[in-house]
């Protein structure tokens, strides 16, 4: 596996079981994930609900510690929360008894402790400013703020702290789809002129389609695994009103829909737990390269996810042309 | 009208009709000339003994706030200077709590080891009346003043240490989370995220405290004697001045609304929203 100069996160075996309360066995949320980020890349991870993606992002955060297995960062093994790694979680980001502002603030004075405040005032205002906030928004407190405005903010102080990784946990997921949209257009934007690397947490295909470079497929839980990685071959600046009518966007779209709906249950039930042959990388796919076939991956669900337990080594599956 | 003026005036209307049924059913004292010869004899103790007018509690009133300070001798201290008393000895212990419930509070809160060793002994403390602890702090401290600030320490620091614990405990997890991130160390984490997460919950057992802390000091004040506002209630009653008695017990109710309103507005600024 290369793991060039351009990687930033890679992530080996990393396996998390919770203890039954009742002392049975364990329940084992994932097994052996192993995949990594590169600098600047912006990663989704899709996955059914209670899969355990959250349980992930938090072992990437250093919030939480895994059973097994590592996460190294630049070199060094990931152990504890750190301004490297700055996180939005879905609900609950804020302190509310700060204003918007303030609550950027108590990001950018952790981060840059030696700045003055007017230096720490006028860095938070920026950022606050990119996400569309200002003009007297920024004093209010997060309760007085709509649901969007809320995950703007947090956004903000997320990148106002400039860290090397940006964990973002479902930061839309409260949100109708008329505001997600702006926000989503929002990030876009903001991410663009930076070279942020992001892993973001997400339920919505479009969403993930939209922002990412790559998506991360997980199998349903338990004993899950990251089973896929979609690399998305839809050139960027990418616009929400035109992605969809780019000829790759609904062979990446089936395929990924397809997967959450037969192949994330199909890999969960083939599991076996004691076989040591289990391939622990995903798969690297690109269904968007050849989008003339339309009939892509209907019918042969099942012998490609047989394929998926022989392939070992991350090969390029281009999912169209068959193998 | 506005409904903002409208209950503010049925207040006012109710205390006027309160105040003037009990001002005319309450016969009028006879004069010195009118009493026989009997009633003479007694030193009109009778008539005295008879619950006043609220005009005469009003004269009271009026006379003694506009003289508060004066101090004629042990059984005769101006109203200021009883409530000075009884304050003094209320923050001394209220505040002597405070200083042990908080930190506690916070470690309880904080550990579920330390929450788990001093539970027993907690609920085993709190529902002590506080005065029952009175005649073993006269016996150990020998000294009524430092007992009666023993007891007011003693009944304040109960609601406090547990509203401490419990709003700690339940800072949600998500903003400790946050400052974990931003790698705050624990004394900065307890003080920027803990605290004011927890402080609407503290407020509210340092409110619940001094209330007991005022309602305990009165009835301290009358087993320990001397000076304080619950002294000057039982040293009046003693007189048979049942003018004075009632009007010590509409200063001790404005004084301890006045205690709560503080708390109230400390706990207005310190509320927040989710
Ligand atoms: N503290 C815990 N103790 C025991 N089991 C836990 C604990 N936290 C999470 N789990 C289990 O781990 C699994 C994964 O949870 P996780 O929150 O990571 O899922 P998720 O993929 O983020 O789901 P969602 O999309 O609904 O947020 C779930 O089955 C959950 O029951
Ligand atoms: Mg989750």
């Amino acid at each position: 596996m290369e793991s060039s100069k351009d990687t930033l996160l890679e992530i080996q075996n990393l396996t998390r079981r919770y203890p039954s309360p009742d002392g049975d066995e364990p329940l084992t949320v994932f097994e052996n994930a192993s995949f990594e980020i590169k600098k600047g890349e912006f990663v989704c991870i899709i996955g059914h609900s209670g899969c355990g993606k959250s349980t992930i992002l938090n072992v990437l955060a250093g919030l939480d510690t895994a059973t097994s297995g590592a996460v190294i960062m630049d070199g060094q093994e990931v152990n504890g929360p750190s301004l490297d790694r700055g996180v939005v979680f879905q609900n609950y980001s804020l302190l509310p008894w700060m204003s918007a502002l303030k609550n950027v603030m108590f990001g950018v004075k952790a981060r840059f402790p030696k700045w003055t405040r007017k230096q720490v005032r006028d860095h938070s205002y920026k950022h606050l400013k990119m996400v569309g906030l200002g003009e007297g928004a920024e004093l209010r407190k997060p309760s007085q703020l709509s649901g969007g405005m809320r995950q703007r903010v947090s956004i903000a102080r997320a990148f106002a702290i400039q860290p090397k990784l940006l964990l973002l946990d479902e930061p839309f997921g409260a949100l109708d789809a008329l505001t997600r949209g702006t926000i989503q257009d929002e990030l876009i934007r903001v991410w663009s002129g930076s070279d942020q690397t992001v892993f973001m947490i997400t339920h919505d295909v479009d969403e993930a389609i939209l922002l990412a470079d790559r998506i991360l497929l997980m199998s349903n839980g338990p004993y899950a695994t990251v089973a896929e990685s979609v690399e998305i071959d839809i050139p960027r600046p990418r616009k929400r009103a035109d992605i969809i009518h780019h000829p790759a966007y609904y062979t990446i779209r089936n395929h990924l829909v397809e997967f959450l709906t037969t192949r994330s249950k199909l890999i969960a039930e083939q599991y076996d737990s004691t076989s040591d042959t289990r391939n622990t990388r995903p798969i690297s796919v690109r269904p968007g390269l050849s989008t003339e076939d339309s009939k892509a991956d209907t019918d042969d669900a099942p012998s490609f996810t047989n394929d998926l337990s022989v392939e070992t080594d991350s090969p390029t599956l281009n999912i169209a042309t068959g193998h | 009208m506005t409904s903002t003026f409208k209950a503010p005036l049925l207040s006012l209307i109710l205390l006027t009709v309160l105040l003037g049924t009990w001002e005319l059913f309450t016969p009028a004292v006879k004069s010195a000339e009118n009493m026989t010869e009997y009633e003479l004899l007694m030193g009109g103790a009778s008539e005295e003994a008879r619950v006043p007018p609220p005009s005469a509690i009003f004269v009271k009133a009026f006379e003694e706030i506009s003289d508060p300070f004066y101090d004629n001798g042990p059984n005769d201290k101006g109203i200021g200077i009883q409530i000075a008393y009884s304050l003094y000895r209320v923050l001394t212990g209220y505040l002597m709590a405070a200083l042990i419930a908080l930190p506690v509070g916070f470690l309880i809160g904080m550990s579920s080891l330390a929450y788990k060793t001093l539970d027993p002994f907690i609920q085993v403390l709190k529902p002590i009346s506080p005065l029952a602890w009175m005649p073993l702090a006269l016996f150990i401290i020998q000294d009524s003043e430092a007992s009666a600030i023993f007891v007011i320490f003693i009944c304040s620091i109960w609601p406090m240490l547990i509203n401490t614990a419990f709003g700690v405990a339940n800072v949600r997890n998500d903003w400790v989370n946050v400052a974990r991130t931003h790698e705050l160390g624990n004394l900065r984490t307890a003080l920027t995220v803990i605290l004011p997460a927890a402080a609407p919950t503290i407020i509210t057992g340092m409110r619940i405290s001094i209330g007991i802390a005022w309602l305990v000091i009165v009835a301290a004040e009358m087993l320990v004697g001397g000076t304080g506002i619950g002294y000057y209630v039982w040293n009046e009653w003693n007189n048979l001045d049942l003018t004075s008695v009632i009007f010590s017990i509409m200063v001790i109710g404005v004084v301890g609304m006045l205690l709560d309103r503080f708390f109230a507005s400390v706990q207005s600024a310190v509320e927040y929203q989710e």
